[in-house]
């Protein structure tokens, strides 16, 4: 049991993680391959305010706000970039973070900060708790996406030009993007830290940026289902194979070019497909007439 | 004296060696309806997209009922009554063809990136889109996917979408381009028809059967620069703009 345990809290901060980056990368169209930071920023920042004393729910929170912070800086920075140089700012904003702190003795350097307090949660209440915020930011992607922030994301991921001919202010909805998904990427950290007691600079490095961006490509960019499902299976997999642990890196950016490569759509986009083809095969069977027009809605 | 609705003063844009818009200034007063036209290359496109604020002027200024709104950002020229349709289609392919329209006609929802996270609601506007999609005669494609659609009907939503935002002065990039001839004639109604209403409104389009129907103004552009403006017919004789033309015999001429 207590094993199960531990792996649906780590699958519920892993949701929020990849559904946080889900917001930026996968609503409103901007690409980061240094995600870990925020979620190390978080981290360190709530380890830190609850060591020095502080109760868990408030340094959570403002491991949140210090990551929406730093979120909102890179994202002011992505205002000056086009799309594909994007991808090499933020995977530089990762390796930043690692350096600063890998040389900061006041937050451990190398071995990282350890001795954190306990939340004062059973492991069990840890579990609903993480799980708990992971169904809210659930909820609160689905709902982002319907309302009219959505719609605009929807524009400025497609044609930022376009946007701004129309009246959207790109720049503002790119900014409330970063700091909405870097903001949830911390609470993801502050989870992880007072789940593991001890954090070091290591967990928080490339790796675990591609690792999110798999999840979220593999998922099916913007879809916060498909990210769901690949989420937990991604989080499975060094569980179920062991190996996987030694290769991730490898395993993750492969799933993710490939995916990329023969199924830009990720699972989101092959389950809308395949549906499509058993209706259309269905109507085929049923009423013997072809129907070319069937079209992909 | 009022100020004009739109003042271009000794605009120019250069892209590497080719001086696009070479000194252009022109003048639009409110609720007129004029004709841009000019050869291929001649930098009519250049010019909307200056006025929109698409493309960077390297000198001159951009007037807007007096205001100086050279420096000023896309989507605040917007959002002070400027839009504008492409010549080279843009439609937002994520979208549906109605979508595309009612996402411009929520331009109040839009306006601000928080408070557009409170709205759910699109009826209203894509109701409003509806009957802009049936005003520039592509209702039946509402529910199409853009990437789906021939040029004209994408020409056609391009307007639709313009319209959506209510502008006061409206661009319009070539839209009878890809239209047979019964339903340019259709669209350039149309587009009267907005003009009557009190849009103001610039006209790119090489359709000059068209153009010499409906506008009051026509302004010709040759290698980035005016060359002549007035009365259509009379601007038509002016040997300048016949020479303009010489050796490329103008689209359409019916
Ligand atoms: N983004 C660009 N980069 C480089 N050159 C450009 C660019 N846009 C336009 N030009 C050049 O500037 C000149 C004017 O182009 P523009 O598109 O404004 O002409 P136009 O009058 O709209 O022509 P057409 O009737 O063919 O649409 C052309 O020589 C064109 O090649
Ligand atoms: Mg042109």
């Amino acid at each position: 049991m207590a094993y199960e345990i531990t792996l649906l809290t780590i699958i519920g901060i892993n949701l929020i993680l990849a559904l946080s980056l889900n917001l930026i990368t996968g609503f409103c169209g901007q690409i980061s391959l240094g995600h870990a930071a925020f979620y190390g920023t978080g981290a360190y920042c709530a380890a830190i305010l609850t060591k020095a004393g502080l109760p868990f729910p408030p340094a959570l929170l403002a491991g949140g706000v210090v990551a929406g912070l730093l979120g909102l800086i890179v994202g002011l920075t992505s205002l000056r970039v086009r799309e594909d140089f994007l991808a090499i700012t933020t995977m530089g904003v990762g390796f930043l973070f690692l350096g600063f702190v890998r040389k900061q003795s006041w937050l451990g350097g190398e071995l990282g900060v350890s001795g954190i307090p306990a939340p004062g949660l059973s492991d069990l209440g840890y579990m609903v708790l993480a799980i708990g915020i992971a169904a809210a930011v659930a909820l609160f992607s689905l709902y982002v996406r319907r309302s009219w922030m959505g719609f605009a994301f929807d524009a400025v991921a497609d044609d930022e030009d376009t946007a701004r001919v129309i009246g959207i202010g790109v720049a503002g909805y790119k900014l409330t993007a970063f700091a909405l998904g870097t903001a949830l990427a911390g609470i993801a950290g502050g989870l992880y830290a007072h789940y593991a007691r001890i954090i070091v600079p290591d967990t928080f490095g490339f790796t675990l940026s591609v690792t999110i961006l798999a999840m979220v490509v593999v998922g099916g960019i913007g879809s916060t289902w498909g990210v769901i499902v690949a989420t937990v299976l991604l989080s499975l997999m060094p569980e179920l194979f062991r190996f996987v642990n030694d290769y991730k890196l490898l395993l993750f950016g492969g799933l993710l070019l490939l995916t990329m490569r023969f199924s830009p759509g990720g699972l989101a986009g092959l389950t809308r497909e395949t549906w499509h083809r058993l209706r259309r095969n269905q109507g085929r069977n049923r009423e013997q007439v072809d129907d070319g027009t069937a079209a992909r809605s | 004296m009022t100020a004009p609705l739109l003042a271009l003063e000794d605009l120019r844009v250069r892209f590497g060696g080719v001086a696009a818009v070479d000194g252009a200034s022109l003048t639009l007063e409110h609720g007129t309806f004029t004709g841009l036209i000019g050869p291929n290359g001649a930098g009519k496109t250049t010019l909307l997209r200056l006025i929109i604020g698409i493309v960077r002027a390297d000198n001159g200024r951009i007037r807007l009922d007096g205001r100086d709104i050279t420096k000023l950002a896309v989507s605040r020229r917007a959002r002070l009554g400027l839009a504008m349709s492409h010549q080279i289609v843009r439609p937002f392919r994520s979208l549906s063809v109605l979508d595309n329209v009612a996402l411009a006609a929520g331009r109040r929802r839009t306006r601000d990136p928080l408070l557009s996270l409170l709205h759910v609601k699109r009826s209203t506007e894509r109701a409003r889109a509806r009957e802009l999609l049936d005003l520039v005669g592509i209702g039946d494609a509402a529910d199409a996917e853009p990437a789906k659609l021939p040029l004209g009907y994408l020409k056609r939503l391009e307007m639709a979408r313009a319209l959506a935002l209510e502008p006061r002065l409206l661009l319009l990039d070539e839209p009878l381009a890809g239209l047979n001839h019964s339903e340019a004639h259709r669209l350039a109604d149309t587009i009267a028809g907005i003009h009557q209403t009190g849009t103001t409104v610039l006209l790119i389009e090489h359709n000059l059967a068209e153009v010499m129907r409906v506008c009051r103004r026509l302004v010709v552009l040759d290698q980035g620069r005016v060359i002549a403006e007035g009365e259509p017919r009379a601007v038509m004789a002016d040997p300048k703009v016949r020479a303009a033309y010489l050796g490329e015999a103008p689209h359409a001429a019916a």
